[in-house]
């Protein structure tokens, strides 16, 4: 008798908890999406296989990604995540890229053929150009996602070092 | 009046004989003055040409934002090179002139009626005479004027050991330093002027004392405030004159307090009544590693060595050279390095000054940093969340409040480098707002291109819409097609990459490259 009267109150438990759950997953989120996007780097690079850090971050508010899938915000970025949404810690998964210093692409410009391949390809309107002309990276906007290598026909683009970093020291000198 | 105590703070060895600072002694020219151009973009500010010919006072390079100042040279010469050149414990672009002995000076019209001009007018003349606080933080002053505050405390507790620059300045300079309280209260539209120096230094009290009785001074209160350091730190001398913290986060205008420097007002006070770019600033030369300790008048630019050589030269005692004070300043390795408005003093401490060297252990949990902390901050919770990597929870903690006064790591029995630590959290924390500002600007700009995609595509099948209006139920399909929300566009626009295509594109490049680099140098004659 105390036994069924146990099962039942653990069972009553155990649905009250579900529907819970499910209700908190429902209401999740708008809100809390802003706060996971908050926290990503914005690079719009899709490395976490999301088009975006926005669709990654709903993704993560839905429960459906983990913590470890952006390799541009690092394993502090992760730390971040894990923080927000209470999960436990952990470095990101090698499997969409490994974590290293803040890049900015840079068009060889005496290879460009002006193709606006780039230009299209670019989710922060990083590149300006026209048809025919040459194409160049604005640093101070790039994000460094990648994105512009795969389109362009002669492979004129690298990534380099972040200005800022490198320190870049002007060479008007020294006549 | 009655003072207030701040929180913590520690009793440092003076290493200051006297009741009175030293004369100020002047140095012949060096032959070489060494100016650091403002970071960064520093070739577009400078305003001069290698060979160019400049006098004293002329502007090298204009200010390159509101936390920058002008810079101007130092005394006549020609320009000889604009080439990076350490500066501290780094590097900078500098303009080096080889100075020609003749110091001619080109000043600024001086404004001797400032008492009718408008205080807009004044405040152009200082950040155009590149007028920054001579107190260690070389922060322009006319950014720092252009919020008032009732009451102007002029400070003149340089309370680190041996610096006495300030002092000398009280000393020697009581009359100046009236003048330009004068000006200073003015451009505050104070009402109350504090002149706060410390209890120690009588001299520079019966100068100002005497100075003040003159016909026409008056109008400062000097209060003498007790030798604790860090009580010369502008939040801690507010806190002890007034009674009153400046809010974490906070400036002392919050408290509509305005706090300067001694010399910095006098250079203010030069700059308008005298037409003169700040160009030369106090330097205490101290320590047993070096002859000929006093207070120097020393145009900026002058490198530390040719100061030192003139003085008297090291001492066989030189263990370490210091650009400022011995708990804030900066450590430098060679004395190639130029004083600079913010180098208060040169100290070359012997072996037997420096803390005897020993190596860090684990902390005991003493609790001494916290006693001194004048942020009352919690240095050991800080040392844990910085060590775990935890700069957030370290931010949250109050790291920013961190006036990096060093008392913790001075206390410290476990010779632990505290202040170090915090002072890299606080540039990572900068460099981590930096980039959160970067992302910000980023997200706005996607958000703005997947806003145009969609209105182009909205537009496209309007277009075809009003080409074909006999088939109108036909166009409607494409705009069912039509991604139907910015969001929508943006999935669409920046489907994710192939990472495989990504890395053949990037393996692509680089293999043409090195094809392309040998064929290049055959084809060169």
């Amino acid at each position: 008798m105390t036994a069924t009267l146990l099962a039942a109150a653990l069972l009553l438990g155990l649905v009250a908890l579900g529907l819970g759950a499910l209700a908190r997953r429902a209401g999740a989120d708008v809100d809390l999406a802003a706060r996971i996007d908050a926290v990503l780097p914005q690079t719009q690079c899709g490395q976490c296989n999301y088009p975006g850090c926005r669709p990654y971050a709903e993704a993560l508010a839905r429960g459906e990604a983990d913590i470890d899938q952006c390799p541009p915000g690092g394993d502090a970025g992760a730390r971040a995540l894990a923080r927000l949404l209470g999960r436990v810690p952990k470095p990101v998964n090698p499997a969409h890229g490994t974590p290293g210093p803040r890049v900015v692409a840079l068009i060889d410009e005496t290879t460009c053929i002006g193709c606006t391949k780039c230009i299209q390809a670019c989710p922060v309107d990083a590149i300006v150009g026209a048809p025919k002309l040459m194409h160049t990276v604005i640093a101070a906007e790039c994000t460094g996602c990648e994105l512009c290598l795969p389109p362009c026909p002669v492979d004129c683009i690298t990534l380099v070092p972040r200005a800022a970093d490198a320190a870049a020291v002007p060479t008007r000198s020294t006549a | 009046m009655l003072l207030q105590p701040f929180h913590g703070g520690v009793r440092l060895p003076p290493h200051k004989p006297g009741d009175a600072a030293p004369a100020p002694q002047s140095l012949p020219l060096p032959p070489e003055l060494v100016h650091p151009l403002p970071p960064p973009g520093a070739s577009g500010a400078c305003a001069v040409t290698v060979g160019q010919r400049v006098r004293r006072g002329q502007l090298l390079a204009a200010a390159a934002d509101a936390r920058g100042a002008a810079v101007h040279a130092g005394s006549s010469g020609t320009v000889t090179a604009i080439a990076p050149r350490p500066v501290g414990d780094g590097e900078a672009t500098c303009v080096v002139i080889a100075t020609d002995g003749r110091d001619d000076s080109a000043p600024l019209p001086p404004l001797a009626d400032w008492r009718e001009l408008p205080r807009e007018r004044l405040l152009e003349r200082l950040a155009v005479a590149g007028v920054v606080g001579l107190g260690g933080a070389a922060f322009p002053a006319a950014a720092k004027l252009a919020a008032p505050g009732t009451i102007l405390i002029l400070n003149g507790a340089e309370c680190e050991p041996w610096l006495r620059s300030d002092e000398a300045l009280l000393c020697h300079g009581a009359v100046e330093v009236l003048a330009a309280a004068q000006l200073l209260a003015h451009l505050c539209r104070a009402t109350r002027v504090l002149l706060a120096l410390e209890s120690r230094m009588h001299g520079a009290r019966a100068a100002l004392q005497a100075a003040l009785a003159a016909p026409g001074a008056g109008g400062v209160e000097l209060v003498a405030v007790p030798t604790r350091y860090p009580v010369g730190s502008e939040r801690q001398l507010i806190r002890v004159l007034t009674g009153q913290e400046v809010p974490s986060g906070g400036l002392p205008r919050d408290l509509d307090a305005s706090v300067h420097n001694v010399a910095s007002a006098v250079a203010a006070w030069r700059a308008i009544v005298h037409g003169e770019a700040l160009t030369e600033r106090l330097v205490t030369l101290g320590g047993r590693g070096v002859r000929g300790a006093g207070v120097y008048r020393v145009r900026l630019g002058t490198p530390v060595a040719h100061l030192v050589a003139h003085a008297g030269g090291y001492t066989d005692a030189a263990a370490r050279l210091v650009l400022g004070g011995p708990m804030m300043g900066q450590a430098v390795v060679h004395d190639a390095v130029p004083v600079l408005a913010s180098t208060q003093a040169v100290l070359v401490l012997g072996a037997d000054e420096l803390r005897a060297a020993a190596p860090e252990r684990a902390c005991i949990r003493c609790g001494d940093c916290a006693a001194v902390c004048p942020a009352q901050l919690l240095p050991q919770t800080l040392l844990a969340q910085l060590r775990e990597g935890e700069l957030e929870a370290a931010a949250q903690q109050g790291l920013s409040d961190c006036i990096e006064c060093g008392a913790c790591a001075w206390v410290c029995p476990a010779q632990i480098p505290l202040v170090q630590l915090y002072r890299d959290g606080k540039s990572a924390l900068q460099v981590q707002e930096d980039e959160r500002a970067r992302a910000a600007q980023a997200r706005a700009r996607h958000l703005a291109r997947a806003a145009r995609l969609a209105r182009d595509a909205a537009e496209r099948v309007a277009r075809v819409a009003a080409r074909a209006p006999a088939t109108a139920p036909a166009a409607a399909q494409p705009a069912a097609t039509a991604p139907a929300t910015p969001a929508a566009a943006a999935t669409t626009a920046a489907a994710p990459m192939d990472k495989a295509a990504v890395l053949a594109a990037i393996a692509r490049g680089r293999a043409r490259r090195q094809a392309a680099a040998p064929a290049g140098r055959e084809d060169a004659p």
